[in-house]
């Protein structure tokens, strides 16, 4: 096989996991609470300013940085709900989306007033690995093996603890729920705490592989949407497993085109997916 | 369209019309020219808007008709006299290529959007990456027509472009009003009130939803060609992706989407703060115009849905928010057992 094309494909899974914990944190808001989160990037870009801030300004070292930015970012999602999102429960879906497209607005302005619009860097880089034939980035490596031990905690909390059995529950049927004696806004504010967790997570890894600056969101909101949605919504799974599909589509496609075309490749086929299974492609 | 309205809206039209005769200065016709293109496309984004369908890629429509039109001038020659009307006949083309499988295949809601979404952003890269010919993300000039034709490559001044930008935005307005008194309407509010039970009466859902969205992405694409036109530049960020047209939704949304004149306030609004900001900020604290934007963006979702143009209204008449709202409503149930953490 062509190493090259080999080193895409193992870009591809790679980028899937960077792919992964958003879309994960996504599915979970937009499956519990039925309230698509436009700012969720802008959530993970605030995560990436402080770590960056913590790290390089503060002086802190980086494990504390990365530890400190998860309640930070869980915090500004709890804040997200209460303050924007509970009082739009009611409200037409285009309102809910539009507001919490505001805050992606406001979020991109605070960071410009507070950072400008240079771009930050971490400046931490591990050395590439060479695997067989290909040359793995050990950041990207490190990254990815961090999104799949974070999907796992996912997967373990919903699972295993009592407030992510109800979680699920809820997703199940909102209506029932509420009968068997689960509050509904606890959950929600539960499960908007682990979507901004993981927002967070997200943010240690993309820290340390891109550059901070106001718009970083926007290179990856909107594709994690659709990967969201592809997935099959509030399938944590199908979420999963469509994030490497895309990051190898994308991965793959930047390898025979360029990286532009490869998103357009992307997209056309997420546009694709909707006709044929609008259910999600790993629906049940 | 009665006698009566057509009584009062041409002496408004012609009193709008003489504007450039009282001599304002050009900042303001520069103004009042951007309002009233914004104004057009978020008209268009209305016509759909307000029957629930939720175009979050409406950007896609400006940029396609625009890029048409003005590669179709730059490398063949072609007027924009006859290039801008076939730009916004691919526009509407665009828009039955995407609109036509997505409503066949019953994609609603959410997934709708995020399809257009995904459409708007397609358009956006596809114009950054063919830079050889459209100059990708540093824009692209039309060429400056030889002396004594700019009135046949259509490159008008102030005042030309005024009327013209009037006739488009009056176009508009009156298809709107048009549409208003069809059954299309009638049949899209009953589709967005209730899709089953809507084709269960006989209405062809997909087919009603098509022609709104062809008229919706027309006069988008119309916008679009005038706005470059006027401006003598593109680029791929202010006429198509994401940012656009949250920025179009959001002229709608302020305005009011649900009356005729809504998304024209909203347009005037927006451009408003845009310059007040500008004016008041400069360059020195970038970020605060966003920053304002998008929490005024919130407040008018969370207290004046129905936009500025919702305060005029004496009471409203039919109230899409509690009729559409979810069952999921929950929360207000209160709980007998809150659960154990």
């Amino acid at each position: 096989m062509d190493p090259f094309l080999l080193e895409a494909l193992v870009n591809g899974v790679l980028l899937g996991g960077v792919f992964a914990l958003p879309v994960l944190g996504l599915n979970l808001v937009f499956g519990v609470v039925d309230v698509i989160w436009l700012c969720y990037a802008e959530l993970v870009m605030v995560g990436m300013y402080a770590v960056w801030f913590l790290y390089t300004q503060a002086g802190w070292p980086l494990p504390l940085a990365f530890a400190a930015c998860l309640p930070f970012v869980a915090a500004l999602g709890v804040l997200l709900h209460v303050l924007v999102v509970r009082p739009l429960l009611r409200a037409p879906p285009i309102n809910q989306v539009l507001a919490t497209g505001g805050v992606l607005f406001v979020l991109q302005g605070v960071a410009t007033l507070v950072f400008s619009t240079d771009f930050r860097s971490l400046g931490v880089e591990m050395p590439p690995m060479e695997v067989g034939e290909v040359f793995v980035s050990g950041t990207k490596l490190a990254a990815f093996l961090a999104a799949l031990a974070g999907a796992a905690a996912l997967w373990a909390f919903l699972k295993f603890t009592y407030v992510g059995t109800a979680i699920r529950a809820i997703a199940r049927d909102r209506e029932v729920m509420p009968l068997m004696g689960v509050d509904p806004r606890r959950i929600y504010l539960i499960t908007s705490a682990v979507g901004g967790t993981l927002a967070g997570f997200a943010a240690c890894l993309l820290v340390v592989q891109l550059d901070v600056h106001p718009f970083v969101g926007l290179s990856f909101g909107p594709i994690t949407f659709m990967i969201c949605v592809m997935g099959g919504l509030g399938n944590m799974l199908g979420g999963f497993l469509a994030a490497f599909l895309m990051g190898l589509i994308v991965s793959v496609g930047g390898f025979w085109w360029n990286t532009e075309m490869s998103y357009v490749v992307a997209f056309v086929f997420f546009i694709a997916v909707m006709f044929l299974r609008p259910q999600g492609l790993f629906a049940r | 369209m009665t006698a009566r309205e057509i009584l009062l809206a041409l002496p408004v039209l012609a009193a709008l019309a003489c504007l450039p005769l009282l001599g304002p200065p050009d900042y303001f016709m520069h103004l009042a020219i951007t309002a009233l293109l914004i104004a057009l496309a978020c008209t268009g984004w209305a016509l759909m808007g307000r029957f629930g369908l939720v175009s979050f890629g409406h950007g896609a429509f400006l940029g396609i008709a625009a890029y048409s039109m003005a590669l179709l001038w730059n490398l063949a020659g072609l007027t924009p006299w006859i290039g801008l009307p076939l730009g916004v006949a691919l526009a509407a083309l665009a828009a039955a290529l995407l609109g036509w499988p997505a409503f066949r295949l019953r994609v609603v809601g959410h997934y709708f959007a995020l399809v257009t979404l995904a459409a708007g952003e397609i358009v956006r890269i596809l114009v950054t990456a063919t830079r050889s010919v459209t100059g990708g993300s540093l824009g692209m000039t039309p060429n400056q027509a030889p002396p004594g034709e700019a009135l046949a490559a259509m490159q008008l001044g102030k005042a030309g472009f005024w009327w013209l930008a009037l006739l488009a935005w009056a176009g508009g307005l009156l298809a709107w009003r048009l549409l208003d008194r069809s059954m299309t309407s009638k049949a899209l509010a009953a589709v967005a009130e209730d899709e089953d039970a809507a084709a269960s009466i006989g209405i062809r859902v997909a087919r009603e939803k098509l022609k709104v969205t062809l008229l919706s992405a027309a006069f988008a694409g119309l916008a679009g060609g005038l706005m470059a036109q006027y401006r003598m530049y593109l680029n791929p960020e202010t006429l198509a992706g994401l940012g656009i047209s949250l920025q179009i939704v959001f002229g709608a949304l302020a305005g009011g989407m649900y009356s005729l004149i809504g998304p024209t306030i909203g347009a005037l609004f927006t451009i408003g703060l845009d310059e007040t900001l500008r004016v008041a900020f400069g360059t020195q604290f970038i970020g605060a115009a966003p920053l304002i934007y998008g929490l005024l963006l919130v407040l008018f979702v969370l207290f004046l849905p129905r936009g500025i143009a919702g305060l005029l209204e004496r009471r409203p008449r039919r109230a899409p928010a509690a009729a559409r709202a979810a069952p999921a409503e929950a929360a207000a149930v209160p709980a007998a057992d809150p659960p154990r953490a």
